[in-house]
């Protein structure tokens, strides 16, 4: 197990300096960063002075190494837009994204699972159809939309919600997080709901369709000659034997939940790293944007480790082969 | 014993929340209000931006700053003189306290001016403008300029004053720099005079300020006591936060929001025209174009050709259709709000398709022909739509164009001098930082000189070398009437030369809440003194 872990943490490494790689080939097309960075008034011999001193004049390659070097020690250099240092400016962000991403991800589980095997067991219901028109809109609608669309129900014309921003935070030292304050629940809702709809329609969809194959196989029919109670059957047999898909789509979905907080954050201007990244492109700030990647690259690789030790968990099968 | 202390304390306490807290609820005044970014930084020499410098300017003060219509008045200045042409004399203000309740004085003029020269500020070209500083006494400075300079006041509007005592102490004496450093103390903090001081500053997120009660100034209209500002990217957003009542004052509003706003009663929709010209230029410099269909010559070279594309594009429809009536259509490169304006240069060419036919077709192009229009998509009011109407409008001419809009990074990228000027015809808009004429001259019309900087942003390469004497003489005369003149003798000569395809005007596009006064200054720079709220 061990042994897993360890070979799966020297394989992140791998994966971050392709991204890291791809990235710098790709920064070439973004823009011009100098142009955002001086005024007007700013002569052409100061702008190529300070293209020299950021080493923009570099090919990709010397700047690629450069930063990889400088990033290995824990230096991931100075915001070009803030003229903070990235690590700084992720750190301030990243707590806001990891509650949105936290709170849509309890959301599209703890309704997504059993919204899922209520609409398997009840396929003709007035509920399960209302279910399954639900989730066509979350599945085709773009989250951009269904943001606007919310902040213009319950923002502008119901006034319940505030429409944009984090409300009041509580800094915790290391942590500053919207959980403990009433505005802060207050805005979480319609970004949360809006994060996770997309998640929550297909994992419903999912178990669905999961628990309706598992129930026409063989032994649930002999658990059902046994005797057996129906609670029993669909809950500790067939639910069981749906998770293992639920359980990786789920974990890759958390990644993406993460990486494409990105809109939700931009729709209601969420100080997230999303939204950071999203200012980042706009006036080429390359060292936030390629900072921002090796994380969002480190946070698929760890979600996909942890997803292969849940299924050692949940599928016995697994465990007997290795032993 | 310990009991009795603890209430009395709790006493007191409540006591005094109690009294805050009705104070407040009596005349706190605060305004919310959100643009569509932050200001880049605190530090008021790292970045030559309008809206960083604007928003500077509620902290931080200049010897002499513009009043609500654009007019020069003394801010910590009460007067200067001009005694010989390359010497200026400020007597500055007394009794002025920064922030920090240390007084202002001579030696914060100088450490600002000197520090505007070091490595990491964008303000060098202002700190240029002089080539010494003197200290006559405390509250009297004596400039002495590299050259006769006729607008030095108009040209340090920008060139904030901070504490030298403060700076010291804080260890931020040079400017903030992208190559990090602990002089970036100013990047996150302020010391200045202005009338609100910063409270809490979390930059992209949010930012408050509240008012300093040692202000110089008891005159200025504001009554807001304390300030919250949120950056909203997202237009929709920030639009639909105003209609919501979470923000006081939106900017800007994008123009196909404004029928909506005015159907809702409690907000209302504020669009002036601003003093940024919008102009298309076109290459008159290389002997091909880069991107047409026409070899071996380059037809912008043909003043007739000019003038047919000047005669064909209707800046009134352009106006009327795309910014529903309320830009300014122009026939030159600088607003009606600019030093040095004149109606005669400045009214726009009367459109004619036929006569405008026959000069193509003089110019030896009677079918027309295809170049490329490169154009913003988000730096400018509907820039991509005028772009896109002034392509439909040289089509009537057989001009066939082919549109390159993308988002103004990649733009830049691909247009500017620094980046290798790749472009045959290019929309722009232009401020001059100094609401002066000559800024707009030196810059957009000036033969380009990589020696002088001039030219800079003269992305067509226009040279006249007529208009480039007068503007060498312009920059030295202090005589201001005789130096209108020649402003206007410049413009005239470019506008009848067919230059530059002048557009408008483009509106400033604020959302405010009904009740609140506020003035909307033509440089697109909300100044908080003139903010009244109900």
């Amino acid at each position: 197990m061990l042994n897993f872990i360890a070979r799966r943490v020297f394989q992140s490494i791998f994966v971050m300096l392709a991204v890291g790689f791809i990235a710098f080939a790709m920064f070439r097309y973004v823009g011009d960063p100098i142009n955002n960075m001086v005024g007007q008034d700013t002569t052409l011999e100061q702008r190529a002075e300070l293209r020299r001193q950021l080493g923009l004049d570099d090919p990709f390659l010397v700047q690629y190494f450069r930063f990889i070097g400088n990033a290995a020690q824990g230096d991931f250099g100075m915001s070009y837009r803030q003229r903070r240092p990235v690590s700084e400016l992720i750190e301030s962000r990243m707590p806001a994204t990891l509650e949105l991403s936290f709170a849509s991800a309890v959301i599209a589980l703890f309704l997504g699972i059993p919204m899922g095997i209520y609409t398997a067991l009840r396929r003709d219901g007035v509920l399960s159809r209302s279910f399954m028109t639900l989730s066509l809109i979350g599945i085709s609608l773009p989250t951009f939309l269904i943001g606007i669309l919310m902040i213009l129900f319950f923002g502008v014309m119901l006034r319940w919600l505030p429409s944009f921003g984090r409300g009041d935070v509580v800094d915790l030292g290391w942590w500053s997080t919207g959980f403990l304050t009433k505005s802060g629940w207050q805005s979480l809702i319609m970004p949360a709901f809006t994060l996770a709809l997309f998640q929550m329609t297909l994992i419903m969809r999912l178990v669905r369709a999961e628990m309706l194959e598992v129930l026409q196989t063989d032994f649930i029919k002999f658990a059902r000659a046994r005797g057996l109670p129906e609670r029993m059957i669909n809950f500790r047999h067939a639910l069981k034997n749906t998770l293992v898909p639920v359980i990786t789509i789920t974990g890759l979905q958390l990644g993406s939940i993460i990486a494409f907080s990105i809109i939700t954050e931009t729709v209601f201007q969420w100080p997230g790293m999303g939204l950071l990244f999203i200012q980042s492109i706009g006036s080429v700030d390359i060292p936030v944007m390629a900072a921002y990647l090796l994380l969002i690259a480190f946070f698929f690789v760890i979600i996909n480790l942890i997803v292969d030790l849940l299924y050692f968990a949940v599928d016995p099968r697994l465990r007997v082969q290795k032993s | 014993m310990k009991l009795s202390k603890f209430f009395k304390h709790t006493a007191i306490a409540a006591t005094l929340a109690l009294s805050v807290g009705l104070g407040q609820s009596v005349d706190a005044k605060t305004l919310r209000w959100a643009y569509q970014g932050d200001m880049m930084s605190l530090d008021p020499m790292s970045l030559n931006e309008t809206f960083t410098l604007g928003f500077q300017g509620w902290f931080y003060e200049t010897l002499a700053a513009y009043d609500k219509d654009l007019k020069l008045v003394p801010q910590l200045a009460e007067k200067w003189e001009n005694p010989e042409p390359t010497k200026w004399i400020f007597h500055l203000r007394k009794g002025v306290k920064f922030h920090d309740g240390s007084p202002f004085t001579a030696d914060d003029v100088i450490f600002s001016w000197k520090r505007s020269l070091t490595q990491g500020s964008d303000m060098k070209g202002y700190g240029a403008k002089a080539a010494d500083i003197k200290k006559i006494d405390d509250h009297t400075v004596e400039v002495t300029t590299p050259t006769p300079n006729p607008i030095l006041p108009r040209d340090w509007t920008f060139l904030y004053i901070m504490s030298k005592s403060w700076a010291e102490k804080n260890k931020t004496t040079e400017a903030t720099n992208v190559k990090g450093g602990e002089s970036n103390y100013a990047n996150l903090h302020e010391n200045g005079t202005g009338p609100f001081m910063i409270v809490d500053r979390q930059p992209d997120v949010k930012t408050t300020l509240k008012r300093f009660d040692g202000y110089w100034n008891k005159d200025i209209a504001t009554n807001v006591t304390e300030i919250t500002f949120q950056p909203i990217s997202q237009e929709s957003t920030r639009v639909a936060a105003l209609i919501s009542g979470e923000m006081d004052l939106v900017m800007p509003v994008p123009v196909q929001d404004w029928p909506r706003l005015e159907s809702e009663p409690n907000v209302q929709v504020l669009n002036e025209p601003e003093a940024r010209a919008i102009f298309i230029g076109m290459d008159q410099h290389r002997d091909e174009l880069l991107f047409s269909n026409i070899k071996g010559k380059n037809p912008f070279k043909d003043k007739r050709v000019r003038q047919a594309i000047d005669l064909t594009v209707d800046t009134k429809v352009i106006n009327q259709k795309i910014m529903r009536g309320a830009a300014k259509p122009l026939g030159t490169l600088i607003a009606d709000k600019i030093n040095g304006y004149d109606e005669s240069f400045g009214a726009p060419y009367k459109t004619d398709i036929e006569k405008a036919k026959k000069l193509l077709a003089d110019a030896g192009y009677p079918d027309g022909f295809t170049v490329q229009l490169d154009c913003p998509n988000d730096r400018y009011v509907n820039d991509e739509k005028v772009c896109q109407a002034v392509a439909s409008m040289l089509a009537r001419i057989g001009i066939k164009i082919d549109l390159l809009a993308q988002t103004k990074s990649k733009y830049f990228a691909k247009v500017l001098l620094q980046a290798g000027n790749n472009t045959s015809m290019y929309l722009l808009g232009w401020t001059p930082s100094s609401i002066d004429a000559a800024n707009s001259l030196t810059n957009l019309v000036a033969c380009r000189d990589s020696k002088t900087a001039a030219g800079q942003f003269n992305l067509g390469g226009y040279c006249n070398k007529e208009i480039d004497a007068l503007i060498a003489k312009i920059d030295v005369e202090t005589d201001q009437a005789k130096r209108n003149a020649m402003i206007k003798e410049a413009f005239t000569m470019l506008h009848n030369d067919y230059g530059y395809l002048p557009l408008h005007q483009q509106p400033m596009s604020w959302g405010v809440r009904k009740g609140i006064k506020v003035a909307q200054r033509a440089d697109d720079v909300l100044d908080i003194r003139n903010v009244v709220m109900p």
